[in-house]
């Protein structure tokens, strides 16, 4: 599904990411991981297409398309989901309608009719359930005085409204309390198929406790330095990033 | 005349002979102050610091006539797209007259009375003897004096003492192509009194694409506990002149609620000024401009603390394309005597082209020093942070941009109190910017 060869990538001229490979196939969890620094966040934002960030050399497959070359609106409109670090407030523009052109510019693209605000209620009530979110959160605007749990959990639901075939979740876990974070873990099994994947960015093993990844990668200095399966995870929980730095050092 | 006044000689000549004019008994007195300080004032030039950014020059120099009142071809359906609810009690004016064809005040909830001027002399005349004049005197600015000498047209209002309304009055003054190349000097006095609360709607209305000047005063006293919701809607003509002066004077714990709504003109000015009297008052002053071709619109609003423990608050968003020029001057002054006073200004400008412009000028003369007064202006454009949340949601970067646009806008549309009015603007706010609407 998604195939990153050697990608290397730069913000204002500063590379960030230095020659990234990964494999990511239908059905898989991923779990990139790293210290502050290490180009995680980059490489989720190189691949929902941040205009900030340019790809200098390399390149990205996506169902074997160039994801590069495709605005970020069509990446999303062709399944790729970005769960953002930080949600970003939208004031004026209720979540209900952001909601829903977003579904809409989805179906827009798969050549669907576009649905009408009460069909589209009836479509988001099942999923507000699956984050366990109040019905009244849809009317007031995109993330604007939410609480950092409620923000995540609307990420979650936008995810499950507009079921992504690649869902990246930005440090998903970070500012989240312990039921936050089960909630939105729940929101994201329950949304895995076996035709979708995920990457999961995280600092902290913690949330791998809730989503258990197939393979975690160790990302530092911009280059994976090792990958392996959930016990990797488990080891840096216990040892920290030090050792592997050293070692790759 | 001098650098800081510009001689209208026509403008002059006009309000000289309607001061001279037979007149009511209660208005004489202030048409004579009116026509006498017009000619000490002139029309201020853009040396005078309240003036710097917008010049009159165009307004000084025209041969405006007085509007003919000639009201045909104007219908309920002609000003259906500007009347909130059919239901409400409304007062029409079209091209400077009363049109009580088209006006309804059968809806008038109990203990409210809205009548024409004309009307209002004899009827409510102890009221404009007690008030007429007081808030906005004529020797205030040109354009007041301007507005002064010819008192005739408008509306009075007034709501008894502990008369609870949340039905607003609407007054509209229509301008049609009948009235191209005329002016109208509408003046509304308003009056609530103690524990009373009232809503109230002026609305400028330009049906036509031909110039004309519209110099408007509305005079407003908010008694004792009472409350007085007013928003202003100036929609007028493309090629008008528009001059609007409130001036309201608060009691002790009384609230005046402001919304100016400005989307009309090729060159206005909004003044919105009030004086907090008494202690434990609030004044909300929020407003929307939304402006693009060559129009400039300029809003100044004064709040003058006069008394100690009062709060005011002002959100003032503009929106400009094009070539537009937009000007918000927010003062707020705390007397001396002002101690404890609450006062935040916020005021955000959104360009949408690289020639649009803003001149934003906040200004704070605090006299007090246990007081907490807060100011800030942001100019900007479109957030990229937003646009790329939104374009990484598969909404396109048109749409997304023009979401973000009307999201800017609706944010301060959100503090209308009343839900059909709010609705309404947010509407064509949103046709404005998105070319959809649902």
């Amino acid at each position: 599904m998604l195939e990153i060869r050697d990608l290397h990538a730069s913000v204002d001229g500063t590379p960030i990411l230095k020659g990234i490979t990964l494999s990511v196939k239908a059905g898989e969890v991923h779990a990139v991981m790293g210290p502050n620094g290490s180009g995680k966040s980059t490489l989720a934002q190189v691949l929902a297409g941040h205009p900030a960030y340019e790809i200098t050399s390399g390149e990205i497959l996506y169902k074997g398309e160039n994801l590069a070359e495709m605005e970020a609106e069509h990446r999303a409109q062709q399944g790729v989901f970005l769960a953002f670090q930080y949600p970003v407030e939208i004031p004026g523009v209720s979540n209900a309608y952001f909601l829903r052109a977003a579904y809409n510019a989805k179906r827009k693209a798969e050549g669907l009719e576009e649905v009408d605000p009460m069909e589209f209620l009836d479509l988001v009530e099942e999923q507000l359930k699956l984050v366990d979110m109040d019905p009244a959160m849809l009317s007031r605007s995109v993330n604007a005085g939410f609480s950092g749990g409620e923000k995540k959990r609307n990420e979650i639901l936008q995810m499950a409204v507009l079921a992504p075939t690649l869902a990246i979740l930005d440090e998903t876990d970070s500012g989240l309390d312990i039921d936050a974070l089960r909630i939105v873990a729940n929101g994201v099994n329950a949304l895995r198929k076996p035709d979708n994947a995920t990457i999961v960015v995280t600092h902290y093993q913690r949330l791998l406790n809730y989503i258990v990844p197939d393979f975690v990668h160790v990302l530092a200095g911009g280059r994976i330095v090792k990958s392996g399966n959930k016990e990797l995870a488990l080891e840096l929980e216990a040892r920290g990033y030090d050792w592997l730095l050293e070692a790759v050092a | 005349m001098s650098t800081i006044a510009l001689a209208a000689p026509a403008l002059l000549e006009q309000a000289t002979a309607a001061a001279a004019a037979d007149a009511p008994e209660v208005l004489r007195a202030e048409r004579a102050a009116g026509a006498r300080e017009f000619r000490a004032l002139g029309l201020p030039t853009t040396k005078v610091e309240d003036w710097h950014y917008t010049s009159v020059s165009s307004i000084a120099d025209a041969k405006f006539e007085r509007m003919s009142g000639d009201a045909a071809g104007v219908t309920a359906e002609t000003l259906a797209p500007y009347v909130f609810s059919a239901s409400w009690p409304t007062l029409v004016f079209v091209n400077g007259s009363y049109a009580p064809a088209l006006s309804s005040t059968s809806a008038l909830p109990a203990g409210v009375q809205v009548m024409p001027l004309a009307q209002a002399v004899t009827q409510l005349g102890d009221v404009i003897t007690r008030h007429l004049g007081t808030m906005a005197p004529a020797s205030r600015d040109g354009f007041t004096a301007l507005n002064a000498s010819f008192l005739g047209e408008g509306a009075v209002m007034h709501v008894a003492k502990e008369m609870v309304t949340d039905v607003p009055v609407h007054v509209l003054f229509v301008t049609t192509d009948a009235g191209a190349g005329g002016m109208q000097h509408p003046r509304l006095l308003v009056v609530v009194e103690r524990h009373a609360k009232a809503v109230l709607i002026e609305s400028w209305i330009g049906l036509t694409e031909q110039p004309y000047f519209s110099n408007g005063v509305a005079e407003i006293v908010v008694e004792d506990g009472a409350t007085l919701h007013h928003l202003k809607v100036q929609r007028e003509g493309r090629q008008a002149s528009h001059v609007g002066t409130i001036e309201a004077r608060q009691g002790r714990d009384s609230h005046y609620v402001s919304f100016a709504y400005t989307t009309g003109a090729k060159l206005s000015r909004t003044n919105i000024y009030t004086v907090l009297d008494g202690e434990g008052c609030g004044t909300t002053l929020n407003g929307l401009t939304m402006l693009d071709g060559s129009q400039h619109g300029d809003v100044q609003t004064r709040i003058e603390h006069a008394k100690p423990n009062c709060f005011s608050r002002q959100i003032y968003k503009s929106v400009l394309d094009d070539t537009a020029h937009g000007v918000f001057n927010g003062k707020v002054y705390v007397q001396a005597i002002a101690q404890k006073t609450d006062g935040k200004q916020t005021n955000n400008t959104l360009l949408l082209s690289k020639t649009a412009q803003v001149d934003a000028k906040p200004q704070l003369e605090i006299y007090a020093d246990d007081v907490r007064c807060t100011h800030g202006a942001t100019v900007g454009q479109i957030d990229q942070t937003a646009l790329f949340y939104m374009k990484s949601r598969g909404i396109d970067n048109e749409r997304a941009r023009q979401l973000l646009t009307y999201a800017f806008a609706a944010e301060v549309l959100e503090t209308l109190e009343n839900e059909t009015i709010r609705v309404a603007l947010e509407r064509g706010t949103m046709r404005r910017f998105t070319a959809f609407v649902d």
